[in-house]
């Protein structure tokens, strides 16, 4: 499944793009999802956490991913 | 209520049960304090509470020329929307406006106005305190510090 990916803040500036492509094969859960990002940017292991946003919604690991769904990068907030 | 539409980015607004109402704005230009009062302002009120955030002019010594604050905006404005909804619902509270600011902001300017109205201080006072602390966990803004030499988003790493 192909997942084209929002970045912002300094997920934007780790993947050096604010829309992503990412393939993912077998089990699409935002776990896999987790590990291939990783694999591809280590810097992400660097931050404090990072959340994963399915259609403007943060979603937890089991979370499956399906196609079309809106998936965002959501490093750590700072607003206010 | 009619919005004034012609300066803001994105809008969220819902009218709610026994005329309570909240009013949550990401805007690319500046925040207007009168018309957060305007739009909190009703005759159950017995106060109305803000908080303001400031650009601050340092950070652990450092001095700070700007801030950019980025946000996804579809779901910040829907998480906004949760704080406001969770407080109407579960509190004495008859109105909440978040109004956030996106863009390049210099020391002094404003990036937030949280505004909540209630028949009772107390539940005004607790209500903005949540608001704020909530915002700054969950609602997806960012800010990057721009210093004299050199830059960095704001609690990104450990």
């Amino acid at each position: 499944m192909k997942c084209n990916i929002l970045t912002f803040g300094i997920a934007r500036d780790i993947v050096k793009t604010s829309q992503l492509e990412l393939n993912l094969e077998g089990e699409q859960t935002i776990r896999n999802l987790k590990e291939k990002l990783v694999n591809q940017f280590p810097e992400f292991e660097k931050l404090r956490h990072y959340s994963i946003a399915v259609n403007a919604e943060y979603r937890l690991d089991d979370f499956i991913l399906n196609e079309g769904d809106e998936i965002a990068i959501i490093p750590p907030v700072s607003g206010g | 209520m009619k919005l004034p539409s012609s300066h803001l980015s994105v809008v969220g607004e819902k009218r709610m049960k026994n005329n309570t109402m909240t009013n949550i704005q990401i805007k690319a230009n500046d925040l207007n304090l009168d018309e957060c009062m305007q739009l909190a302002a009703n005759d159950e009120a017995g106060g109305i509470c803000f908080f303001v955030g400031t650009v601050r002019n340092q950070t652990k010594g450092k001095k700070v020329v700007s801030l950019q604050f980025e946000a996804y905006e579809k779901m910040a404005i829907s998480e906004m929307q949760k704080i406001a909804d969770h407080l109407i619902k579960d509190k004495s509270i008859n109105r909440v406006v978040i109004h956030h600011r996106v863009g390049d902001l210099s020391v002094g300017e404003i990036p937030v106005i949280i505004v909540v109205a209630a028949p009772h201080r107390k539940a005004a006072f607790e209500a903005c305190q949540y608001a704020i602390d909530t915002l700054k966990e969950t609602v997806p803004i960012w800010k990057k510090e721009i210093f004299e030499n050199g830059e960095v988003w704001v609690s990104a790493h450990p």
